[in-house]
C-alpha cells in the first residue's frame, strides 16, 4: 500500500484515505470558444503517461478533503514530493530521477 | 516442425516425451524487414501470423523487450466474451469469438478454448436495466446473450449466493454461452509456433529504444538494444508500454497505464462451472483446468508501470467474492500478480493507422484485451498489409479523440471489461 504525505495535514497516511485524480498541471484553456478540435483533444485526452517521474493530483478524500499535487515515480511507485495546489512542481523530471535515486539508496 | 495429431500424442505418451523439439527458433535479428511488430504478446504474434498466412508477408519480425507472452498475455484472467453494447464493439469482439472457435485447429496447437459461458450478475435495479439493454442490443447484433432469473443463475452456478438478505443480492444475470476461457500462454505459444513456421522471426529480450523517421516523416526503422534495423512498416502492439515507444516517434497518445491485478487460489476439484463477473462489486472469477480459482478485479487508481498493485484492491475484490460465493470463504490464495494495462478515455481500443506513414497502432485495450486477441490480430494484419483498416476496425481510429466520435464503452459498462 502506498503511504502518502498530505501537504495540508502534514502527515503520512495510507493510500486508503486518498483518491487519485489524474495528471497535474493541466490548465483549462483561457478561451474555450477559440480552441480547435486538436487543442481540445490535447487538453481533454492526451496524457504524458511517463515511465518515470509523474506529476499528479491526489485528493485527501477521507481526511481534509483537499486536492494536492504529488511527484511520484511510476516505476518504483515511490513519492518524491507532495505539494500544495498552486505551487510549482518541485523538480524537473530529469532532476527528479536523481532525487529518487537518493531516496532509494 | 512436426504437426501435432492424435498419433504424435500417442507416440509421445509411449516414448515418455523424450524427444520434444523446440517449437520455434530464437531468431537472430536481420538488418531489414518488411514489417516489424513491437510487442510479442498474443496480439503482436497473432498479427504476424495473419500477415504471413493471409497476406503472404513473411519477412516479418516480432520484437519484445522481455520474453514472448510475458506481458499482459500471460497475466490476464483469460476471460472471453463479446457482449458489448455498441455496434462497433460488438462487431470487433464477436469477430474474435468467431476466430477463437476453431483457433486450435487453425494453429495446430491446443489453446484450450472452453465455451463454458460468461455470467454477469445484476445486483441492483440499475444493473438489471443496463444488462437488459445490453442483451437487446447484443441480440440485434447477432451476439448471443440471455437474461437469467436468480434461480436460473443458481442452477447454472451452484456456489452462487442468491439469498434475499445477501450483502450483494442477485437480481438476475446476463449470460453469454459462447463466452468462456482459453489457456492464455498457449495462445502466445500457438501463434508464435505457427508464425515462426511461416518464416516470421521472433526476437526476445531486445528492447526497442526508438522508432526512427526519415526526412519525409515516414518510418525508416527501429533503434534496438541490438542495433538499428530497417523496416518498411512498423506496427506497435506494446500494451502498457505503448506511450513510451510511440513517444519516440513523436506521437502522443490518449493513454494512461494502470496496474491491473489478478490472483489464484490453491487448486481444488471442479466446483465452478462458468465465468462469473460482478461489475458493480468489481470482481470476476472462474476455475482454471488446473483447479485454481482465477480472480480479477478493476485497475488500481494511479498510473504505474510497476507490474504490481496495492493490497487494498485485492482485499476489496476478495471481500466481494466472499459475499457472493460464501462457499469460498476458507479458500487460501496462492499467488497474486499485476500487469500494466493501457487505458483509453472511452475504454475502447485504438486499432489502425497513425499520422506517421508506415506506423500502425494496436493499443488501448485496457483491462480486456485478451478476449479480442484473434480478432484484433486478424484486422490489425489487414490494416498493416493493405495500409487501410478492415471495416471492423475502421471506427477504432486514433482521430476519434479529435472528432469526438468516441465508442464510449466506459459509459456503457462503467467498470471492468
Amino acid at each position: 500500500m502506498l503511504l502518502i504525505h498530505c501537504p495540508y495535514c502534514k502527515e503520512k497516511l495510507p493510500e486508503l484515505e486518498f483518491e487519485y485524480a489524474g495528471q497535474a498541471h493541466i490548465a483549462r484553456p483561457d478561451n474555450p470558444a477559440e480552441q480547435t478540435d486538436a487543442e481540445w483533444r490535447d487538453y481533454l485526452f492526451i496524457r504524458s503517461n511517463v515511465r518515470g517521474d509523474h506529476a499528479e493530483q491526489w485528493r485527501h478524500s477521507h481526511g481534509c478533503g483537499r486536492y494536492f499535487n504529488a511527484l511520484r515515480n511510476t516505476v518504483s511507485d515511490k513519492f518524491i514530493a507532495t505539494y500544495e495546489i498552486g505551487q510549482a512542481c518541485p523538480t524537473s523530471h530529469a532532476e527528479g530521477e536523481e532525487n529518487n535515486e537518493q531516496l532509494e539508496s | 516442425m512436426s504437426k501435432f495429431s492424435a498419433m504424435t500424442l500417442l507416440k509421445g505418451a509411449l516414448t515418455g516425451y523424450k524427444n520434444v523439439e523446440p517449437q520455434w527458433p530464437d531468431a537472430e535479428l536481420k538488418s531489414e524487414y518488411d514489417v516489424i511488430i513491437v510487442g510479442a504478446g498474443g496480439h503482436g504474434l497473432g498479427a504476424a501470423y495473419y500477415l504471413a498466412k493471409e497476406h503472404g508477408i513473411t519477412n516479418v519480425a516480432v520484437i519484445d523487450k522481455g520474453w514472448l507472452g510475458g506481458g499482459n498475455t500471460g497475466r490476464n484472467t483469460t476471460i472471453i466474451r463479446s457482449n458489448y453494447l455498441y455496434d462497433e464493439s460488438a462487431r470487433l469482439y464477436d469477430h474474435a469469438v468467431d476466430l477463437w472457435d476453431g483457433l486450435s485447429q487453425d494453429l495446430n496447437y491446443n489453446v484450450m478454448f472452453s465455451q463454458r459461458g460468461v455470467m454477469m450478475l445484476a445486483h441492483n435495479v440499475h444493473d438489471v436495466q443496463s444488462f437488459k439493454r445490453h442483451i437487446h442490443s447484443n441480440r440485434l447484433n447477432g451476439v448471443d446473450n440471455v437474461w437469467l432469473t436468480p434461480e436460473q443463475a443458481k442452477e447454472k452456478c451452484p456456489p452462487l449466493n442468491i439469498a434475499a438478505n445477501a450483502r450483494y443480492p442477485v437480481m438476475g444475470a446476463a449470460f453469454q454461452q459462447r463466452g468462456g476461457t482459453a489457456r492464455h500462454d498457449a495462445v502466445a505459444w500457438g501463434y508464435a509456433r505457427a508464425a515462426a513456421a511461416r518464416g516470421v522471426d521472433i526476437i526476445q529480450n531486445c528492447p526497442v529504444l526508438s522508432i526512427e523517421r526519415g526526412p519525409d516523416g515516414s518510418v525508416t526503422g527501429l533503434q534496438t538494444a541490438r542495433g538499428f534495423v530497417k523496416a518498411k512498416k512498423i506496427a506497435v502492439s506494446a500494451a502498457g508500454g505503448t506511450s513510451v515507444v510511440m513517444d519516440t516517434a513523436g506521437v502522443r497518445l490518449p493513454l494512461e497505464s494502470y496496474p491491473l491485478q489478478a490472483l489464484v487460489s490453491e487448486p481444488v476439484k471442479p466446483i465452478f462451472p462458468q465465468v462469473v463477473m460482478s461489475n458493480s462489486v468489481h470482481a470476476y472469477i472462474s476455475q482454471s483446468d488446473k483447479g485454481e480459482l482465477v480472480i480479477g478485479s478493476g485497475t488500481d487508481q494511479y498510473v504505474s508501470y510497476s507490474q504490481r498493485g496495492g493490497l487494498p484492491l485485492i482485499e476489496h475484490t476478495l471481500a466481494a467474492i466472499c459475499e457472493v460465493f460464501p462457499i469460498f470463504r476458507r479458500m487460501r490464495m496462492l499467488r497474486k500478480w499485476g500487469g500494466v494495462v493501457d487505458v483509453t478515455p472511452d475504454r475502447s481500443p485504438i486499432l489502425g493507422k497513425t499520422p506517421v506513414q508506415g506506423l500502425y497502432l494496436n493499443c488501448g485495450w485496457g483491462t480486456g484485451g485478451f478476449k479480442a486477441t484473434p480478432g484484433s490480430a486478424h484486422v490489425f494484419a489487414h490494416t498493416i498489409a493493405q495500409d487501410e483498416p478492415h471495416p471492423i476496425n475502421a471506427p477504432f481510429t486514433l482521430s476519434r479523440f479529435e472528432t469526438g466520435r468516441l465508442i464510449d464503452e466506459a459509459a456503457a459498462a462503467a467498470v471492468a471489461h
